[in-house]
């Protein structure tokens, strides 16, 4: 919402300043978004006086002229065809920036000819594009001025920015409505007596909606003028239509403009010769057009309100009107339309046909209801004024809907929900300034019945709000929340805070938090699982981002890639966040994900080079589990990760039926699909699946018994069937003696030369460690041979000679 | 006597001459060994008269005791130049860079939220989460938005297919705003929580992201006021930007889940594209608040009546950006490690009031 200070001031009597007024008007909830000083560069550009213009004696297309500048008399070379002695215009002297250019002007000698300056087109002064001659000034502008002030330039614009609640600021009036509330100036008196009709209007009107759509269009006021002359507006009317970037089109279509600016009342005009028949608001038919005043056409809805006549739509309320019946030039009988539309609707129409105009603008935020006839008669004043005519009485159609309506504030929740005392006469002051009634009744509540204008307004709260706002936020004092206890208790739940420490686990483990979208690409889907359909959306931003991710592993894999391309293979990422299962809030699983490609360890001297292998995510994935209280000693393990893991190289870590994690190495076929260079290892820790931890007594943990005793240490080797797994014959070992052994290692796995095909050697250091009383070599022995024997049992395992 | 000395004089002179740790012990084992010759000696005095016996039992006892000494005093000469020679040969060259380790990286965006937790919580509040995926009635219903509001469009909002049971249209959270609806659901009044969290609109261009994350905050109880709404943002802002004299402007605004309603801005310094956080005469919005509207209190069971309190939210994305002059929101999302190796945290920093929240 733009307008100009000279326009503020038509409606508000103020000697304030525009950084006054731009101060408060922020004050007041009607942000200001730019102060623009539109005569900034012109300052040097006056007012001159062409005393004479001769032909140039050398030139026949340039004049010699001499320039009274208000303080000197200089010559000046032209070749404007307009140029000639006794006009007025601009004159710029030498240094001056051109404003189109940015070029400095400089003294020059044309043709044998000095020149001392330039009088100036508008295209150079960056006004228009006009350069078929020189700017010709009425004459009576003063010499020595300073043009911008001539042309009004010198008129600071303000643009606010509207929150949608402020229908009524949607019009210079009720901005300075609220700068007068505020303490700046008295709101002048606005006309809006009626104009009495001569004759009925021939042009009738209708509303048609079925039962229960009224409210569509709920009163339209209309009134024919005969013998109009629709020429261009006067100068003080296109001026402020310029002021704010409106293209003036004529006297007719001005006057409704200025109406839309001036008092947020949209108006349409109809040339009353170009209707067939009375008019007709109605919902429109499915299939319906309108070739509208911007010249496109527009297929209808219904649900859309239009103005038919009987050649059909003629226009589209609250939005646009159409280009059939629009006035011209030629228009004589002009039918002016006042009217109300619903706001909702109107939002409606106006998203569906991707129309933005100033129209739709205020009926969607809300027209004043009251304002209907008073607009409509202010309309018709300006037209008798401008374009001369003779007015019918108003025809109208529907009522006023009802507005009316009396809201209770007790004056001291002004302090109790706005935390400022405003004493109560300054509370009755401010909202009999924004236009309310107030009445106090004996127990002091306040009675207060609101403006027509003020739809936004519909409790005790919103009126708390205005005296807040006028009063200024400035006043509301910043008082610290109470403390609830005298030390600091905890933030974070447990699950929030097995969160926090995932994410600081992983990235001392040397892998970076990454944060990627929620959402993925359908065409990658089907590698992670896929998504039941509830999980795809309706309106993606893009096909790469149209579904839920079920999984994090191919946002964080295609950022490796992204890496990768980057000369930046060596990646080790992870991401704690969301993954879908279905769109209820129990759908949504928290994990925290990882993936690293490439080497493990790099190449350097002191080390082997080592590509990222199945293990490197296992220990990730163990890390986490270990770290957020999952019982890892307790975990089993199974195969069969899900199919965007490597069959062969991936896991499943288990609590019984529950999977907590799953590692591995990526299925090449995903990386393939992914356009990402393996190899790529990965994980998955579901957080919410590890058991919440048990409710113990107290922070105590239980006591360290520590033996007396050194531990022993003795190797075994044993040959097993190749397919064997590890994990059960150190769970054999294990087993044993479940006193005694304390701790089984894996230190060699090995297949080839001297092993059997098919089989392996799988070799454990066990730690044997004595409770009660040293042991003797048979005692140890003896141990050794349960060990062999429940491996053997386990595995079918031999101890290799 | 003098046999005695001359052979003292020989062991001595053996143990000067021993030249390694193996030549002393040969000229030990000679000497003092089972078959040595002091040894030898000794066995011979059991032929010798008891006076005897003792005179030249001390003497060899002296002898004994001389050359022992020396023996200890040359093994350990020998030994510090045996160490000394193994010391120099085992010289490395300590210039050569260490073994490969890997450093991580925290994101920014939860570094922020860990921050903003660590203050908060010391102000009473715990933290609340909810779904992303939500339904019309908890985003927008609940929140007091007219069932026309533009919010509901689907150029802003990014809808699913709607709930089979109930014909519920589903979403994609535009904000943190529906926790609270379901915590005011969930644990009624009185309630202090911040709501963290990933949100979602249909947007993509320099300064906005399809997916971005929201931190609410929201206090009801019997007597909170704007003026608590002011003391607990002006605490918040000045401790997480760090500034003590950071002033705040609240200025009215418009939201359909708060009445009255306000927007912050906090003061700044704009000069040549750089912008500074402080008391330096300029503002920049951070944030948007207001006193719960009384319609969302009685859409969640809470008696407008006797409850009131207030409610904030902001950008994380938005606050880590002034805070730590990160100029591009796109780049949050891209997990360029070059930039989280910039921008990112390492993961012993950890925000906590008592060690100050910014290393």
């Amino acid at each position: 919402m733009k307008f100009t200070l000279s326009w503020l001031k038509a409606h508000l009597d103020t000697g304030a300043d525009v950084d006054t007024i731009s101060e408060k008007l922020t004050a007041l909830g009607l942000e200001v978004e730019e102060v623009i000083d539109r005569s900034k560069g012109l300052e040097p550009f006056k007012v001159a006086y062409v005393v004479s213009a001769e032909k140039h004696p050398d030139a026949d297309k340039l004049r010699v002229c001499m320039v009274d500048t208000g303080s000197e008399t200089v010559q000046v070379v032209c070749g404007a065809p307009n140029a000639r002695t006794g006009m007025k215009g601009v004159f710029a002297p030498a240094g001056t920036t051109i404003p189109a250019t940015g070029v400095e002007l400089k003294k020059g000698v044309i043709r044998g000819v000095e020149s001392n300056g330039m009088l100036c087109s508008e295209r150079e002064m960056g006004l228009s594009d006009e350069h078929n001659g020189i700017i010709d000034l009425p004459e009576d502008a003063p010499v020595g001025a300073p043009f911008a002030s001539v042309l009004g330039l010198d008129d600071p614009l303000v643009d606010i920015s509207l929150t949608p609640d402020r229908a009524d600021c949607a019009g210079v009036r009720g901005v300075a409505r609220d700068l007068s509330a505020a303490g700046l100036g008295p709101l002048k008196p606005i006309d809006t007596t009626p104009v009495p009709g001569g004759f009925a209007s021939p042009v009738t009107v209708s509303l048609d909606f079925p039962e229960g759509e009224a409210s569509a269009c709920p009163m339209f006021v209309g009134r024919l003028i005969r013998g109009v002359r629709n020429g261009p507006s006067p100068r003080w009317l296109q001026d402020r239509l310029l002021s704010i970037g409106l293209r003036p089109i004529s006297a007719l279509v001005d006057i409704t403009n200025l109406m839309t600016f001036d008092v947020a009342r949209p108006l349409h005009v109809f040339d009353a010769g170009k209707l067939h028949g009375g008019l007709i608001v109605r919902p429109a038919k499915a299939g319906e057009t309108l070739m509208a005043l911007n010249g496109k056409e527009y297929t209808l809805e219904p649900g859309m309100t239009v103005i038919a006549d009987d050649s059909g739509v003629v226009s589209l309320g609250a939005v646009m009107g159409g280009e059939s019946t629009g006035v011209t030039e030629t228009t004589t009988d002009v039918f002016l339309e006042a009217a109300l539309f619903d706001p909702v609707r109107t939002a409606q129409t106006g998203r569906r046909l991707s129309i933005d105009s100033d129209a739709r603008y205020r009926f969607e935020r809300g027209v004043d209801p009251a304002f209907v006839v008073a607009g409509a008669e202010i309309a018709t004043r300006l037209i008798l004024e401008i374009c001369g005519g003779c007015p019918s009485e108003l025809v109208i159609a529907g009522q006023e809907p009802e507005w009316h309506r009396t809201l209770t504030l007790r004056p001291e929740r002004v302090l109790g929900l706005g935390g400022v005392d405003v004493p109560v006469p300054e509370q009755i002051r401010i909202l009999e300034a924004l236009g309310c009634g107030v009445k106090t009744r004996d127990d002091g509540v306040m009675e207060v019945s609101i403006p027509s204008w003020r739809a936004d307004i519909h409790g005790e709260a919103d009126l708390v709000e205005e005296i807040l706002r006028v009063n200024g936020y400035d006043h509301i004092p910043a008082i610290p929340l109470e403390r609830t206890s005298a030390i600091t208790k905890p933030a974070l739940n447990v699950k929030q805070k097995r969160v926090v420490t995932a994410k600081r686990v992983l990235a001392e483990r040397g892998l970076s938090e990454a944060v990627t979208w929620s959402f993925m690409s359908s065409a990658h889907i089907d590698l992670f699982g896929g998504v039941p359909d509830e999980l795809r959306l309706l309106n993606p931003i893009s096909a790469d981002l149209d579904v839920m991710r079920p999984s994090i592993l191919p946002n964080l894999i295609q950022a490796v890639g992204r890496n990768a391309d980057r000369g930046y293979a060596d990646a080790g990422l992870f991401e704690v966040g969301p993954m879908f299962r279905d769109p209820s809030p129990q759908g949504q699983d928290t994990v925290a994900a990882g993936v690293r490609s490439g080497v493990m360890v790099p190449r350097q001297w002191a080390e082997k080079q080592r590509p990222v292998d199945a293990f490197d995510a296992k220990a990730d994935a163990l890390a986490v589990l270990d770290q957020v209280g999952a019982p890892t000693t307790n975990l089993q393990f199974t195969t069969d990760a899900p199919g965007w893991y490597h069959p062969g190289r991936s896991g499943v870590l288990r609590l019984g039926p529950t999977v907590l994690a799953r590692f591995g190495e990526m299925h090449p076929e995903v990386l393939e699909v992914l356009g990402v260079k393996g190899p790529v290892v990965a994980f998955e820790v579901m957080l919410d699946a590890v058991p919440l931890p048990k409710k113990k007594g107290g922070t105590a943990r239980p006591l360290l018994r520590l033996s007396m005793f050194q531990p022993v240490q003795r190797d075994f080797a044993f040959l097993v069937d190749a397919s064997v797994e590890a994990e059960k014959l150190v769970r054999a070992a294990k087993g044993a003696d479940k006193t005694l052994i304390s701790d089984v290692a894996v230190f060699d796995v090995y297949q080839g030369q001297g092993i059997e095909p098919g089989r392996k050697s799988l070799a454990i250091a066990v730690t044997i460690q004595p409770t009660a009383k040293p042991l003797t070599e048979p005692e140890i022995d003896a141990i050794g041979a349960k060990i062999v024997a429940a491996v053997a049992k386990a595995t079918g395992g031999t101890l290799r000679s | 006597m003098s046999a005695l000395e001359a052979l003292k004089t020989e062991l001595l002179a053996a143990v000067a001459e021993a030249a390694d740790l193996a030549a002393l012990e040969e000229v030990r084992v000679a000497a003092l060994g089972k078959k040595g010759r002091i040894t030898g000696l000794m066995a011979d005095m059991r032929s010798l008269s008891p006076d005897e016996r003792k005179e030249r039992g001390q003497a060899m006892n002296a002898l004994k005791d001389e050359v022992g000494a020396a023996l200890d005093i040359r093994k350990a000469e020998l030994h510090r130049a045996a160490l000394a020679l193994r010391l120099e040969a085992e010289r490395i060259d300590v210039t050569l860079p260490v073994r490969a380790e890997q450093q991580g990286r925290i994101h920014p965006i939860t570094q922020t939220i860990d921050e903003l937790t660590a203050i908060f919580a010391d102000m009473g509040f715990s933290v609340a989460e909810g779904p992303d995926i939500e339904d019309d009635f908890h985003n927008f219903t609940a929140l007091n938005f007219p069932p026309g509001h533009p919010a509901r469009d689907m150029h802003d909002t990014f809808y699913l297919p709607d709930r089979p049971a109930d014909g519920s249209r589903m979403l994609l959270r535009t904000h943190t705003s529906p926790v609270q609806v379901r915590s005011l659901l969930k644990d009624k009044a009185p309630i202090r929580v911040i709501i963290p969290g990933r949100t979602y609109r249909s947007d993509y261009d320099m300064t906005h992201t399809p997916m971005f994350h929201q931190v609410e905050g929201l206090v009801v109880d019997e007597k909170t006021s704007m003026a608590h709404l002011r003391g607990c943002l002006v605490e918040f802002c000045r401790a997480f930007f760090d500034v003590d004299d950071l002033p705040l402007r609240f200025r009215p605004s418009f939201f359909p889940f708060t009445e009255p309603s306000a927007e912050v801005d906090i003061g700044c310094l704009r000069r040549g594209g750089e912008l500074k956080i402080g008391n330096y005469g300029d503002w920049l919005e951070i944030l948007g608040c207001g006193m719960v509207h009384p319609n969302v209190l009685e859409n969640c069971g809470i008696d407008s009546t006797r409850y009131q309190g207030f409610a904030f939210g902001m950008g994380i994305e938005r606050i880590a950006m002034l805070k730590y002059g990160i100029p591009d929101l796109r780049t949050f999302f891209e997990a360029d490690l070059r930039w989280l190796k910039h921008y990112g945290f390492v993961p012993l920093d950890t925000p906590s009031l008592a060690q100050g929240l910014t290393r």
